[in-house]
């Protein structure tokens, strides 16, 4: 029994799906990256539970109001981002640019809104337990909201690139999984410092 | 989307397709063919072996009376923290980075690893975070010297007051060790599950490719715990925060919790891969079929889990609670199990085998006689009472190093020995060889041996001076680590002249298995290019009537006209 050359082409794993590797290798990324905020949830969770004293000197809860808003914004963002990628698999390329844009909008406006609420706060990194964990927690999740902006910019660029998605939409598919990421990241994030108080 | 290099080859299948400059210059640029970051990474690491080698001689230099006489204390604690921090990240880390880069592709009959980009950037990352870490040397206040565990709230004081300190260094390049690391799991992965030959699923696939995936996933699910933790650690020395620091509501019992639950794994990101080194040679040498391979193969994945579930035993003298000591402490009894599966398979396979003890094989002997020590104290260690009695003493020092030195840098040895010839075309002078396994095997003993009564007796680590009646093991183990100074030598000779000047090598020199013994020997940039064999068994039958892969004597052939 001897086997031809395209024999092997067409058995071998990874020869044939290109964008494989790629997203396997981002989604591998994606779930090694959610350990480290796991890590800084735990963190929070036992100091909340443990430490001596919580809140800073004359701060007795934190406002929910504001952060509500900039949360629900954020989450739209994930469906509306979805609706750009369905637009980009029926090959309508303004309709995608244009609810991507949206999406990055809608991201940049909740990297304002914790700006916002950032420079309101009266307690610093340095304001005990509550003071450090708050600033790394939405600064860690800001850095990362941050990125896939700039990602997404990246894609938007890319997609006037002609022939850009003749070999797939791997980038986009991955900078859209980002997004969903850092979404879920938020929702946990928003529960355990502004609901959990 | 661009086009992958991996593609362009595809299409250009048909051409013959330009290797690497065959030169030795290629191994001092950015690369991306994993066989050259391979060499790359072992030669680096390599080095950092010397260095930490000569710190490890100064720790025993200064041990080797009773007072503190050659070094000032504080020197003493910046040198064994430098120690264990250059070993287990400038040196093992990158070395078996470097072994998995040479081996996998070959041995799945890969082209490349799956980013070949991200393997050359992970690699270039070695020197930037291995000089911001010896840049500590020269900072105000020395190097980092809270030992390399690095517990606040030792590790949060900044006494002098220098946003540039040794502990701050420390972290960076920790940090980036961790990003390096993160890449290459990434990468190793992706490899292993997506590009392995036609026919290799997973129970064909060899037990080093079986160990090298399962210390990756644990690579990726532990190591962000230990950078989550860093992040926090940097921010409390130098920003003022208090995630660990007491004095302001934090807990630094915290950081030990974050430290020990990748850095307990990480042993096991190193013994891994070197368990997949033994079941590779100990088969080949014994020419008798691995015993009991779907079972090494499984019990991998199961001491990846319960690894995950142990790391509270280096906590049972801080101030743990006694239903989590008791917890602890039966998770990694259990651990012993898969272990155990690996040793009595080892040891079956050797059982009324063919020795052939050349080097390589006297390595691995070696290391599974000193792995068996240390795992017994291991189980030792692992039960509370004893481990509150020994804990923090020389006994424990002794424990580690059987594991990190005289195995796993033993099975690293007998693997650089066994697959020397393939990589680099050329034989390696087997009676240097022999005398490297034999100053290597006594100085080893000699360190390491004495120092597990001294621990018994009560010495403790980490101080630079010692109760006269620790004398005489001290001794004993200052002549083995300078004797393992001296092994250096012939090894790195045999080295330098067997890669230049030694006889050439066929392309399977030990009559072994694998994919990888059926490429010429060094094999061309590509491995098998388009004529990649399909897998019909595990690569264990010796001495069975079983084919290993279609068309055995095509690629033997071929192998052999291309060498």
């Amino acid at each position: 029994m001897t086997t031809t050359k395209s024999d092997v082409l067409l058995h071998t794993p990874g020869h044939v799906k290109h964008d494989g590797h790629n997203l396997t290798g981002f989604i591998i990324f994606l779930c090694s990256e959610s350990i480290i905020f796991f890590a800084f949830f735990v963190g929070y969770g036992v100091l909340k539970l443990t430490a001596p004293t919580w809140y800073p000197d004359g701060v007795s809860g934190i406002a929910v109001r504001e952060p509500l808003i900039n949360t629900i914004i954020l989450v739209s963002s994930s469906f509306v981002i979805y609706f750009a990628e369905r637009y980009l698999h029926k090959k309508n390329y303004w309709g995608f640019r244009i609810v991507w844009l949206v999406t990055m909008l809608m991201g940049s406006y909740f990297v304002y809104g914790q700006y916002i609420e950032w420079s309101e706060l009266t307690f610093s990194l340095s304001s005990g337990v509550f003071g450090s964990l708050f600033y790394l927690l939405t600064g860690f999740h800001g850095i990362h909201v941050i990125s896939g902006i700039l990602l997404m910019g990246l894609m938007l660029i890319r997609s006037f690139i002609p022939g850009n998605y003749e070999r797939g939409e791997m980038g986009v598919e991955s900078v859209s999984l980002f997004w969903h990421f850092v979404d879920v990241i938020w929702i946990i994030l928003f529960v355990l410092i502004y609901v959990w108080q | 989307m661009t086009i992958t290099n991996y593609d362009e080859r595809i299409i250009k299948s048909n051409h013959p397709i330009p290797g690497a400059p065959n030169n030795w210059r290629r191994f001092f640029g950015f690369n991306t063919d994993a066989k050259v970051i391979g060499i790359q990474y072992i030669v680096t690491a390599l080095v950092f072996l010397l260095l930490g080698g000569l710190l490890g001689m100064l720790i025993r230099g200064e041990l080797i009376t009773p007072p503190s006489d050659l070094f000032d204390p504080t020197v003493y604690n910046g040198l064994y923290t430098m120690h264990g921090t250059v070993m287990l990240f400038l040196f093992l880390f990158p070395i078996l980075s470097g072994l998995t880069n040479l081996l996998v592709p070959p041995m799945i009959g890969a082209p490349d690893m799956a980013f070949p980009k991200l393997n050359a950037l992970a690699f270039w990352l070695v020197p930037v975070f291995s000089i911001v870490l010896l840049t500590s040397f020269f900072v105000p206040g020395g190097p980092a010297s809270s030992g390399w565990w690095s517990y606040p709230p030792v590790s949060i004081q900044n006494p002098l007051g220098h946003f540039l300190n040794g502990q701050m260094l420390w972290i960076v390049a920790i940090g980036l060790s961790g990003v390096s690391s993160i890449i290459g799991a990434i990468n190793f992965v992706t490899t292993i599950i997506q590009m392995r030959a036609p026919g290799m699923g997973f129970f064909k696939m060899p037990i080093f490719i079986w160990t090298v995936l399962a210390a990756q996933i644990l690579q990726l699910l532990g190591l962000p715990a230990l950078t989550g933790g860093a992040i926090m650690l940097f921010f409390d020395l130098n920003f003022g925060t208090s995630f660990f620091n007491p004095e302001t509501g934090g807990d630094p019992v915290l950081f030990q919790h974050f430290f020990w639950f990748y850095s307990h794994p990480a042993v096991y990101v190193m013994v891994l891969p070197v368990f997949g080194i033994f079941s590779e040679l100990f088969p080949a040498y014994s020419r008798k079929p691995l015993f009991g391979y779907k079972f090494v193969a499984v019990a991998s994945f199961g001491i990846t889990i319960l690894s995950l579930v142990v790391w509270v035993h280096h906590m049972f003298y801080t101030g743990t609670p006694m239903w989590m000591r008791n917890l602890f402490m039966f998770t990694t009894m259990l651990i012993a199990v898969p272990t155990g599966v690996k040793v009595f398979a080892w040891i079956a396979t050797l059982w009324g085998g063919n020795l052939r003890l050349n080097t390589p094989m006297l390595f691995c002997l070696g290391g599974l006689f000193n792995f068996i020590f240390g795992g017994i104290t291991g189980v030792m260690l692992a039960t509370v009472p004893i481990d509150i009695h020994v804990g923090n003493t020389y006994f424990v020092v002794a424990h580690f190093h059987y594991i990190i030195f005289n195995t796993i840098a033993f099975g690293i040895f007998a693997g650089i020995y066994h697959w020397f010839p393939k990589f680099t075309g050329r034989m390696f002078y087997e009676g240097l060889g022999k005398v490297h396994f034999a100053l290597t095997f006594i100085g080893a003993t000699l360190n390491w041996l004495p120092l597990h009564w001294a621990g018994l007796l009560g010495m403790p680590r980490r101080v630079a001076s010692y109760d006269p009646e620790f004398a005489i093991w001290n001794v004993i183990a200052s002549i083995g680590a300078f004797l393992l100074g001296v092994a250096s030598i012939p090894f790195i000779l045999n080295m330098v002249s067997s890669w230049s000047r030694g006889k050439k090598a066929p392309p399977n020199p030990w009559n072994a298995i694998g994919l990888e013994w059926l490429l010429p020997s060094p094999p061309p940039h590509e491995n098998f290019e388009d004529d990649i064999p399909t897998v019909l068994n595990e690569p264990y039958n010796y001495g069975l009537n079983k084919p290993f892969v279609l068309d055995e004597e095509f690629y033997i052939s071929k192998a052999l006209n291309d060498s």
